[in-house]
């Protein structure tokens, strides 16, 4: 796969996406490679997310190159009123590809526009995260395969942008996708359009216990404290979206349980140690994964 | 009966005649045209005239602009009967329809507070235009009606 900017997971095709995953299971052996020694990765992240920039930091670095990381938030320009396009095109300068993690929807399109390094998006507001949908898919291949597929997405489907890049790329595959969430968190009307253009097989729900024994993989997702105006709205939405060890008494054998974390209370540690825990490998899928896509950009 | 009703709102010498645009809409052509008329146009608007292809349209003549493709184009969102007549000296030298173009710019506001066009950010609002509908580029929010809502103002 080459692409210039990676800004969606809408952009990726079938071909895509099995080009970058094979590629990943190379990169998921310790291969010494070090093909990429002088290549300087620039990461732009204007909120917090260690895990997500520890991953791109680990998999520069297992290429042979380096990070230039702008820092914080707070000790940047950014804090003087720098836009955006001017941060971007002064970054340009140092680094080989960007790494944006920004609040506003559409900001990893917009930098795209303004440079000529490739520039990932790792997460725009409520948008698209397709790297961590690559990850994903990475891990759904592995356990369950990514055709004759039924999965089930819980929690947060209307703010949650790895929902939104994880369906969008499913759409790609023969997969039945149950969508469960309270109605307020429920899919935003231009995924949901996005899915019906793609033809993909979708239903929605409110409760789980319904189609849990039908699906292969669970991806539970967390719902945030500042979605509810009220605690204890909260509190209840956030109990009914949540698993516990007995439920799973009604799922499949091989029910695969993922989570893009940090979870909250949504999985029960209880579940860490049965088969069905995906999550951790998940999570360490990243390092693969993204050195497979910066070796194909960089 | 046409005749009476062309009357009603007078003719132009040197202009640009929106016909046809769907009843109601007319308010919103003109904020699409940019023009509120403290640039002083001359502009004479027919609302909720009877027509016999629509029932109900209204008529926008401005007086001293000839509208530029791009401008007919948008109308085409709100006003997608609409007709365009181009005239000069009392006489229409040019008649064309609207045609909906492939993306809008810069004309309306994404409703997404959160969007980056609507950040201080030195990029115009991009719209890709539907079937039914536009579709912000950059966060993909999607506007199906009332567009005039959104039209941007400086
Ligand atoms: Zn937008």
């Amino acid at each position: 796969m080459r692409h210039d900017h990676v800004l969606t997971a809408k952009q990726f095709s079938r071909a895509d996406i099995e080009a970058v995953l094979d590629r990943a299971a190379d990169f998921d052996r310790p291969t010494g490679d070090t093909r990429h020694t002088d290549s300087l990765l620039g990461l732009l992240f204007f909120e917090p997310s260690t895990r997500t920039k520890m991953s791109f930091e680990a998999a520069i670095k297992r290429l042979g190159g380096d990070v230039l990381d702008m820092g914080s938030v707070d000790s940047s320009s950014v804090t003087k009123g720098e836009s955006l396009a001017d941060t971007v095109r002064v970054i340009e300068g140092y680094a080989d590809a960007l790494v944006l993690r920004h609040p506003q929807q559409g900001a990893a399109k917009m930098a795209s526009e303004f440079v000529d390094v490739p520039v990932i998006n790792a997460g725009d507001g409520a948008g698209h995260h397709p790297t961590q949908t690559l990850l994903d898919l990475y891990s759904i291949r592995e356990n369950a395969g990514l055709d004759d597929l039924t999965i089930g997405i819980m929690g947060d489907l209307k703010y949650g942008r790895t929902v939104h890049s994880l369906a969008q790329a499913l759409t790609n595959f023969d997969a039945t996708q149950h969508f469960v969430s309270p109605e307020s968190l429920a899919l935003p009307p231009e995924v949901r359009y996005d899915l019906d253009e793609a033809g993909a097989a979708v239903e929605e729900h409110t409760e789980l216990a319904g189609v849990l024994p039908e699906l292969d993989v669970l991806y539970v997702t967390r719902i945030q404290r500042e979605r509810f105006p009220d605690e204890n709205e909260y509190r209840a939405v956030a109990s009914a979206y949540g698993i516990d060890r007995s439920m799973l008494e009604d799922a499949k054998d091989d029910l695969s349980v993922m989570h893009p974390l940090p979870r909250v209370d949504e999985i029960d540690p209880a579940i860490d140690d049965t088969d069905h825990a995906t999550y951790f490998d998940q999570a360490h899928n990243g390092v693969p994964v993204r050195m497979a896509l910066l070796d194909s950009l960089l | 009966m046409t005749q009476d009703h062309e009357l009603r709102v007078g003719k132009i010498r040197n202009g640009t005649v929106i016909d046809h645009v769907t009843g109601g809409q007319a308010l919103t052509v003109l904020a699409i045209l940019d023009i509120d008329g403290s640039g002083g146009e001359e502009i004479s608007v027919g609302m909720n005239v009877p027509s016999d292809r629509l029932g109900r349209k209204d008529i926008v003549k401005v007086e001293g602009r000839e509208l530029s493709q791009e401008e007919v184009d948008v109308l085409s969102l709100v006003a997608p009967d609409a007709t365009i007549n181009i005239v000069r000296e009392y006489e229409v030298i040019e008649k064309h329809r609207v045609e909906r173009p492939e993306e809008v710019v810069g004309v309306l506001t994404c409703p997404n507070a959160n969007c980056i066009t609507t950040a201080r950010e030195p990029v115009d609002s991009r719209f890709s235009v539907l079937e039914d509908g536009v579709r912000c580029d950059y966060c993909g929010t999607l506007i199906r009606e009332e567009f005039a809502d959104h039209i941007g103002v400086e």
